[in-house]
């Protein structure tokens, strides 16, 4: 049987974003893969050396719009980390219940959209629709849907006021019945066990060698969770559970992200009715010369920034790593083999976030790729010795 | 007179019920996903405003059959509706209609095969084969359950399938309620809604078979899948509740049957995620083909 080359992209009802990837396939079984980024243009990292560091937490924010949280989450971090300081309890609580509100609206998110991939439009509609509770919630806590800018340098920006609380919790216990609903009905529906148990499987070792984060290791059975490995925020205060399961398939994903929403409701919470009282904001003045990291557990993984200073107010240089960036590669170790009925839902499983990852890619009038990988290597030590020299470091 | 027929009842009268039925699925669909849906001349709307758009015809298309598919596909279901009708309501079917019935119902489909593989995009062949696949799955079991009520009846004739049932309906013998649940979920595959969507599976091959087409084309094979979606359940009343009947409290019933039908096919599409052209193939193969066979025996022994 010949070889065909099946597209899917750059604009296809797959997916969101443009990406492109190309199937090469025999009759339907897929036999190899390419993937090609960088249709869209970010500057993201640029954009923010130039802003001041309060400035970039609102440019990082707009990196995503799903993981709006977890950029200026890291970001934060990895600014408070060039320094020694304290950050106020009070101000962790906070944003430990702005990041796990936004956990439960990610994954809420993506049950929806993986129910639309495999043409089960009521999943999507269902799931999208108590999303808007949780929504709520947010607006109650932050005054926006999306997008909350709540995060600064040294603490928050907003303060949860405690006639809010009773009010969100409510809420939160509200939607838990019809969570309940929808994991049942995703998790014991058979066409769905027909559908998704032993596709897509990433084994132990292969999630290990690939670096795969985020839900997309926990249900090959690696237990990595920066919540947990090295803790950050209020998630130290209460007793959680970290999901894994030992399959690696796409319905063992599915259910890692469903039985976190619950988690991270527990999470929510604990915070809310054990809000310690103190001060949100530690008001930082200067920040010195130094380098720092930041890295949060985002819905989708690990979300890292790098975030380096030369004294003045503005970050010399500042690196996002996205966990799309750790979990795509996968899609070729998951993808092969499998037919192209599951090739999409396979993508879909690992919850691809293609603005989060994106940067640049340089090419010519004719689309040939300008830089390859030693160019982009030499580039980037030849900007390193520049700002070596500029700073008087050695 | 078969002009009238044909006009009147195959194409105008079978369009404006599909449309209607069309929209009663969408709306419902709607209604089970939170949502508002579409106002009752949606459908309507939908295919007049194809039939205004421009038909671009893809470069490496074979032009002739390419435009021909679509033709094809709506004629079958025109004249397979006219028998229907005419048997309905005229009594004028001949001996044998029957298997023209079943022969005219696969029209359809191979018209999208024709249409998919005429067009030269990958992913519109890779919607035809897998339509032809599905075709080949499911015309077993349908043709069996199809055959119980002319086991039942003695007669290959629609006319006389309708006629005994005067006296009692198949679907009320153990054979008949048998078949008419694998009838249903085969009507499903034929009307390519989801879990049977594998040959359109939007997310996955974009349509398949009617990716490329636009316009006046498009604007047929929608019509086309609109009158499967009321020629379909409208052949089932036939086969198992004896026909379309106006008399009296029969009304009612008639209505409340097809209503029923669609609610059921509705439901389904509602529930279910899309299964996997060989999970297809092995559920209509394995356990349908055999509960079709257990219909046709207990319908010999005659239960």
């Amino acid at each position: 049987m010949g070889k065909t080359i099946i597209p899917i992209g750059p604009y296809h009802p797959l997916q969101e974003e443009p990406e492109f990837f190309t199937l090469t396939v025999e009759g339907e079984t897929v036999i190899d893969i390419d993937m090609r980024m960088g249709y869209n243009h970010r500057g993201i990292e640029k954009l923010s050396e130039r802003k001041t560091f309060e400035n970039s937490t609102f440019v990082v924010e707009r990196i995503c719009g799903i993981c709006s949280t977890s950029h200026p989450y890291a970001y934060t971090r990895a600014v408070e980390d060039i320094f020694p300081m304290e950050v106020s309890m009070r101000s962790k609580y906070i944003r430990t219940i702005i990041a796990e509100g936004e956990r439960i609206h990610s994954h809420l998110l993506w049950l929806g959209l993986a129910g639309h991939f495999l043409g089960y439009n009521t999943v999507y509609m269902w799931a999208w629709k108590l999303r808007e509770e949780i929504l709520d919630v947010m607006e109650i806590l932050s005054g926006n849907r999306n997008a909350y800018a709540m995060f600064k340098p040294g603490g928050v920006r907003r303060d949860i006021k405690p006639e809010d609380v009773p009010l969100s919790v409510k809420k939160i216990d509200s939607i838990l019945p019809t969570l309940d609903m929808i994991k049942k009905a995703v998790l014991d529906d058979p066409v769905l066990h027909a559908r998704l148990k032993g596709v897509g499987v990433l084994s132990y070792q292969e999630a290990i060698d690939f670096s795969a984060l985020g839900p997309t290791s926990r249900a090959s059975g690696v237990a990595r969770d920066v919540r947990k490995d090295s803790p950050y925020g209020a998630y130290q205060e209460m007793e959680w559970d970290m999901i894994v399961t030992e399959n690696g398939d796409v319905f063992d994903k599915a259910v890692v992200r469903i039985l976190e929403m619950f988690e991270a409701a527990k999470i929510m919470k604990y915070c809310l009715n054990n809000l310690p009282d103190g001060e949100i904001d530690a008001k930082i003045k200067d920040v010195p010369p130094g380098e720092g990291i930041g890295h949060v557990e985002a819905p989708r993984g690990e979300t890292f920034h790098y975030v380096k200073s030369d004294g003045t107010n503005r970050p010399i240089r500042h690196k996002v790593r996205a966990p799309t960036f750790m979990n795509l590669p996968t899609y070729k170790a998951t993808v092969k083999g499998q037919t192209i009925s599951d090739a999409t839902i396979i993508l879909a499983a690992i919850d691809p976030c293609y603005c989060c990852t994106e940067r640049i890619a340089v090419k010519d009038a004719k689309g040939r790729m300008l830089y390859d990988g030693k160019d982009l290597v030499q580039l980037s030590r030849e900007k390193t010795a520049k700002m070596k020299r500029r700073m008087g470091v050695r | 007179m078969t002009f009238v027929y044909l006009v009147v009842f195959g194409f105008a009268a079978t369009a404006l019920l599909g449309l209607i039925t069309s929209w009663i699925d969408r709306k419902v669909t709607a209604r089970v996903q939170y949502r508002a849906g579409p106002p009752f001349l949606q459908p309507f709307y939908d295919i007049v405003k194809l039939l205004g758009k421009e038909t671009l015809i893809p470069a490496g298309a074979s032009k002739g059959a390419f435009l021909i598919a679509p033709v094809i596909g709506i004629s079958g279901v025109i004249v397979v509706s006219t028998l229907f009708w005419v048997n309905q309501f005229f009594s004028e079917g001949f001996m044998g209609d029957w298997i023209v019935a079943m022969y005219l119902l696969t029209v359809p489909s191979l018209s999208l095969i024709l249409g998919g593989f005429a067009s030269g995009n990958p992913l519109a062949s890779l919607g035809a084969s897998r339509e032809m696949k599905l075709v080949i799955a499911y015309e077993l079991p349908f043709i069996l359950v199809a055959l119980v009520p002319v086991i039942s009846a003695h007669s290959i004739r629609l006319g006389d399938i309708i006629n005994v049932q005067a006296g009692g309906v198949f679907a009320g013998s153990i054979s008949g309620i048998l078949a008419l649940i694998v009838a249903i979920l085969c009507v499903q595959a034929k009307l390519a809604l989801v879990p049977f969507d594998i040959p359109e599976a939007e997310t996955e091959i974009v349509e398949g078979p009617i990716v490329e087409y636009s316009g006046p084309g498009l604007a047929m094979f929608k019509l086309m899948k609109n009158m499967l979606l009321f020629v379909l359940p409208f052949f089932l009343i036939i086969l198992f509740f004896g026909g379309l009947r106006f008399d009296g409290i029969n009304i009612l019933w008639t209505v409340l049957e097809y209503l029923g039908i669609v609610a059921i096919i509705t439901v389904i599409r509602n529930t279910n995620p899309r299964v996997r052209i060989d999970q297809a193939v092995r559920f209509f193969w394995g356990p349908m083909t055999l509960l079709a066979i257990v219909a046709v025996i207990l319908a010999l022994k005659g239960l």
